[in-house]
């Protein structure tokens, strides 16, 4: 019995002086090996008379327990003592930078073009394209704007041939022609794109983007198109009210024709849309004339309906507080850094426009 | 157009004041451009009196004034006039007035070392005639105003309209006045017209003759003798000024007041200039004549030429000859109403590239029935001023005005625009604009105004009610939050993914123009053929881009010259194939420069290389969900990739399109545009040769096809010829066995010791895994041998032992 005791003590002992881990596993093995202490004395258990025999087994198994909880504890113990100091040593300075990325970045113009686009999309309208060299005929004539129209003097053109039988587009207005010759009414759509003007200075670079809109079925009256650019504009600027105005203006492709304001105020010498007495012309609009239709094959009888254009990259320089139109296409690459958007930050109706 | 509201009071009688008026202007369509105050400025020219001059001691022509301005203080004032004197009543401009002339803003400053305190005007400076040698002379009776200002005080404002193309009766005082009025605004005062009473017969014979395309339909004259020219009264040169016109002599400027009072166009020839009568005829090419604006014009066939029996006289409607203006020493004139057509207006000047006043308002249409009127009103007005006799009118016409006719059915303008009006608020507002109608069964006809060419069909009058009634009637209907379509079709879906793929790997987006320079496109143009622009804004954008690398490699070169070194963008966006509309293709493109890792601490730096660019590629494309495994790549690519580091790939083995080119620039380009970068290489991928992949369901996924059993991975070295490529062997392993191999990674190419110089050394890892089965040592030993076997029978490789 006191053989028991002895060794528990004796071991209790040791285990509570500094030991390293090959230490602790000797003291493993010297107890719990072949021929450790406490596994001689499991071997004895046969040799116990009988009637002592249950109780020296089970004080056994009380000692070997906890004799093999201790050690494991122990171990357990050594094993973070030894990865604490480890890690102390693998201390690095967490300042320095991180492996270099890059990072990539939207154009506004491509980003502005795709909250147009999701914003029309909830009411229904669907993208349309057309080519950048467009025939006099598409982007003017039949556009109820024949040659001589004193019009055409708003448009400084690009001609490829000196017959001015082929330009480049001048408005996204021809992708209405494309598009009504090329199906049948009604027609729903927006045409954002490229378009260009022989015009150059602080405010008009030669090449824009424009997007178009087409709204054409039997019963769509200036109060539909009215709804539609309200609706337009509170969301593209994200506010909840806007002040809007409508304007009797001319083109020859529309009949009414109206040019839209939209009130702003200067603050701090930035533009605040949706507030203050101060107008700003953003877009020109109207019921589309019915010579356009006739030219198209739609019937005006039958059909009528609103088409408007807007400037993309105007729209642009108003959301983002962007100055100058001529920059958008210098291709700087701290403007680009600037003002472009994260390729990830995707214009969608859930999540919203912006972030 | 400039107005004044002191001059639509002439034509509108109104209790609304000019603030209003600005308003309503817009709200009718005649938009405001600007508002100046132009009284504010002159306010400060005061009538003033020299008193004493002086030689300038520094300057032999000047003179040192002391002028009485009104002040306790006489003025020194240098002036160099030779009619400075002593005595002399003049105009006195003090510093901070703006010269009319020259708009600049005067101040104190010193010529020739003596300060002068502002300045003594000629009437050129002040815009009223071109005399500019001597300094205005007032006559005595200014002695009592000297300090008063010169101008007489206009309460008017100049208000800058922007007239829309369609309205060219708006282009004269009196059509803004009807629509004010139509619009509620006030009342049209109607005048009596005043007639010419004369019982001369015009003596000058007038002749248009009747050809093809004759651009004159109408002529009316009327001829004044014994006038003197003058200058104008006072009343007039104001009229002019006050919308910023110069007023020139009494004759010219009573034509310019009618032009602009009811938008009449006049010319007045000098009639003794005028050999035997007039003939109103086509020009023939070759001739020519010199204009007033000095200027000799060599005319083409068919342009509306008026002549006499010597020649051209000038261009009907546009502009008058020399040789028969006149001056200030004329004696008889005739006065010159017509007609002139539109087109032809615009064809001529269009071809002369001459653009005047009365050009402008005849390419718009004047209204043909104005011209009895202004030739009455003008007459009457230079025999008022200049004196003379007036002979009755003659009018000479090829063409008779047919009032034009339009059907209006009133429902139309609901059905339009959404709001209603009474049909007695519609005829109200047709009547106030000039329109005369009858009623029919279901429909009004309405008789249009001669001076509204633009009105022609019923669209045209609700037009015309609601710009009255006011835009602002229009109700807003919500839109509906219905798609019945979807927004996007597959190209541009992929358009869009392509964008953002692509920036995500790092490129900024660049936009540039769609044309470019013809030199450096020329480095970029392959074989595609060169499409030049007839007008280009500069030479150096004269050309569509026939690639996008032009453009990007000019601002990549400015951007390496703004001292940035790693530099990625791309653009998306079209290149040109020809110039016929459609003949362009969509293309990503992208452009790297200078190092990756460039002073890491961390990353060895390196230059960016072709495989930085493939991998760029593969990655988009496979992103945009093409399969990697049937790529196909090869080295032939256009003339401006460097022909060793550069490939081409293919979505398929055999496929005909070329979905991408990528590699380093060809280094003669980058040496040539002196490009200062370490390393650029590219890429370019075809938008429209993706041919979007085919599922039967769009949104259904292939199917998941996984192994659970062991997969063992063993490492190959073959040795072989150097052109051999690593697609070949990568293409024999798959080969071997497609079902057991399931990857094959390239981890090493060697060539140098131990090696035969013609030859390399590839290294390559395949996985080896089955889907039916955990392979034993047996089935791998096969394959192992099999991929050897197979290797080397089709490539000629060598197992390295």
């Amino acid at each position: 019995m006191s053989d028991l005791k002895k060794i528990k003590d004796e071991f209790l002992l040791k285990l509570k002086s500094k030991l390293n881990l090959s230490e602790v596993n000797q003291m493993k093995s010297d107890l719990f090996g072949k021929n450790g202490l406490v596994s001689s004395q499991f071997k004895k258990i046969g040799t116990i008379a009988e009637t002592e025999r249950k109780k020296f087994a089970s004080e056994l198994n009380v000692i070997k327990d906890e004799l093999q909880n201790l050690i494991n504890l122990k171990i357990k113990e050594i094993e973070n003592e030894e990865i604490k100091e480890k890690l102390q040593k693998e201390k690095i300075d967490i300042t320095l930078p991180e492996r270099p990325f890059v990072r990539g970045k939207i154009h506004p113009v491509s980003q502005t073009i795709d909250e147009i686009s999701s914003i029309f999309s909830e009411i229904g309208f669907s993208v349309e394209e057309g080519p950048d060299v467009e025939s006099e005929y598409n982007n003017f004539t039949a556009l109820n704007t024949p040659e001589n129209h004193p019009a055409r003097d708003m448009h400084d053109t690009f001609y490829l041939d000196e017959k001015k039988e082929r330009l480049l587009r001048t408005h996204t207005s021809p992708v209405q022609i494309r598009t009504m010759l090329k199906d049948k009414p009604p027609f729903k759509i927006i045409a954002p794109g490229r378009t260009y003007r022989s015009d150059s200075d602080q405010t008009h670079a030669p090449m824009f983007h424009q997007v178009e809109g087409l709204h054409i079925d039997k019963n769509i009256n200036m109060g539909h198109l009215k709804g539609c650019l309200n609706y337009f504009i509170k969301e593209f600027f994200e506010l909840d009210k806007i002040k809007m105005r409508f304007r009797p203006s001319h083109f020859p492709f529309t009949e009414p024709s109206a040019e839209v304001d939209i009130g702003y105020e200067m603050k701090d010498g930035k533009i605040v849309i949706g507030e203050g007495h101060q107008w700003l012309e953003i877009l020109g609009c109207g019921m589309v004339h019915p010579n356009v239709l006739r030219n198209v094959k739609v019937d005006p009888i039958k059909f009528q309906g609103y088409a408007f254009g807007m400037g993309i990259d105007r729209l642009a320089m108003l959301k983002y507080g962007i100055n100058d139109l001529r920059a958008f296409f210098d291709c700087d690459y701290r403007w680009l850094n600037h003002f472009g958007f994260d390729p990830l930050d995707v214009p969608t109706n859930y999540r919203g426009l912006s972030r | 157009m400039k107005i004044t509201f002191d001059w639509l009071e002439d034509h509108l009688k109104t209790n609304f004041k000019e603030k209003n008026l600005l308003e309503q202007l817009t709200n009718v369509g005649l938009e405001v451009e600007r508002v100046q105050n132009l009284s504010l400025d002159k306010e400060l020219f005061k009538v003033a009196k020299i008193i004493k001059t002086i030689k300038h001691p520094n300057a032999d022509r000047l003179k040192v004034c002391d002028v009485n301005v009104g002040e306790k203080e006489l003025k020194k004032v240098v002036c160099g006039a030779a009619n400075a004197v002593e005595g002399l009543i003049t105009v006195y401009a003090p510093p901070g007035s703006i010269i009319p002339k020259t708009k600049t803003k005067l101040v104190v400053a010193k010529i020739r070392g003596v300060t002068s305190h502002g300045m003594l005007c000629s009437e050129s400076e002040l815009n009223l005639s071109d005399k500019s040698d001597v300094i205005i002379e007032l006559p005595s009776g200014y002695k009592k105003i000297i300090g008063k200002s010169y101008f007489s005080k206009s309460k008017s404002n100049l208000i800058d309209l922007s007239i829309t193309p369609n309205r060219p009766d708006c282009l004269g005082i009196r059509g803004i006045a009807r629509d004010l009025a139509a619009s509620g605004f006030g009342k049209l005062i109607v005048f009596k017209e005043k007639k010419i009473k004369s019982n001369i017969r015009q003596p000058l014979k007038v002749k248009i003759k009747k050809e093809k395309k004759q651009g004159c339909s109408i002529f009316g004259s009327c001829l004044i003798t014994d006038v003197k020219n003058t200058e104008s009264p006072k009343w007039l040169k104001n009229k002019l000024i006050s919308i910023g016109q110069k007023p020139i002599s009494a004759i010219v400027d009573i034509t310019n007041y009618v032009m602009f009072d009811i938008n009449r166009p006049l010319h007045a020839y000098d009639a003794d200039k005028i050999e035997k009568g007039i003939i109103v005829r086509n020009s023939k090419l070759g001739e020519e004549f010199t204009a007033l604006d000095n200027k000799n014009y060599k005319l083409e066939d068919g342009m509306c030429v008026i002549s006499d029996h010597k020649g051209i006289l000038g261009l009907g409607g546009i502009i008058g000859g020399t040789r028969s203006g006149t001056e200030l020493d004329t004696k008889n004139i005739l006065l010159e109403s017509a007609y002139f057509k539109p087109g032809s207006i615009r064809t001529t000047s269009k071809k002369l590239n001459l653009d005047t006043d009365a050009k402008f308002r005849f390419e718009r249409g004047i209204d043909p029935l104005s011209i009895e009127n202004g030739l009455n009103k003008a007459a009457i007005l230079i025999k008022e001023i200049c004196g003379g006799k007036i002979s009755k009118i003659d009018i000479q016409k090829i063409e008779t005005h047919k009032t034009k006719i339009v059907k209006f059915d009133i429902n139309l303008f609901e059905k339009i625009v959404g709001f209603k009006i009474s049909t007695k608020e519609i005829f109200k507002i047709l009547e106030n604009l000039g329109f005369k109608f009858k009623k029919k069964k279901n429909f009004f006809e309405l008789a249009v105004p001669s001076w509204r060419p633009d009105i022609t069909q019923e669209v045209d009058i609700v037009e015309e009610l609601v710009r009255i009634s006011g835009y602002d009637k229009i109700r807003i209907i919500d839109p509906i939050k219905e798609r019945k379509k979807s927004t996007l079709n597959k190209s541009q879906k992929l358009f869009h993914f392509l964008q953002r793929s692509v920036a995500s790997k790092g490129y900024l987006e660049a936009i540039t123009w769609s044309f470019t320079d013809s030199n450096y496109n020329d480095y970029f143009r392959g074989t595609k053929k060169e499409i030049k622009i007839v007008n280009p804004i500069s030479t150096e954008l004269d050309v569509l881009r026939n690639s996008i690398f032009s453009n990007l490699i000019i601002y990549m070169n400015k951007n390496l010259d703004r001292g940035f070194k790693d530099l990625s963008i791309y653009e998306i966006g079209p290149i040109f194939t020809g110039s016929k509309p459609g003949e362009q293709n969509t293309v990503v493109c992208g452009l790297s420069s200078g190092k990756k890792s460039r002073l890491s601490w961390i990353e060895k730096e390196r230059n960016v290389d072709v495989f930085d660019v493939k991998k760029d590629v593969v990655q988009t494309l496979i992103e945009a969900g093409h399969k990697s495994e049937e790529f196909f790549i090869d080295s032939k690519t256009p003339n401006y990739y460097h022909p060793g580091k550069s490939g081409r790939l293919f979505l398929k083995k055999g496929a005909e399109l070329v979905a991408a080119y990528f590699g380093e620039i060809h280094p003669s380009i980058t040496k040539k545009i002196d490009m200062k970068t370490e390393s650029l290489v590219g890429f370019e991928i075809f938008l429209d040769n993706l041919k979007i992949p085919k599922k039967t369901l769009n949104y259904h996924k292939n199917k998941f096809n996984f192994s659970d059993y062991q997969k063992s991975e063993r490492d190959f070295a073959f040795i072989v010829n150097k052109d051999i490529n690593a697609q070949d062997l990568i293409n024999a392993i798959e080969s071997a066995d497609q079902n057991l191999i399931s990857n094959i990674k390239v981890f090493d190419v060697y060539e140098g010791d131990n090696i035969p110089e013609s030859q390399k050394s590839i290294a390559i890892n395949v996985t080896i895994q089955s889907t039916e089965k955990t392979l034993n040592d047996n089935d791998l030993e096969n394959i192992n041998k099999l991929i050897i076997e197979t290797v080397e029978n089709k490539t000629g490789a060598k197992i390295r032992s």
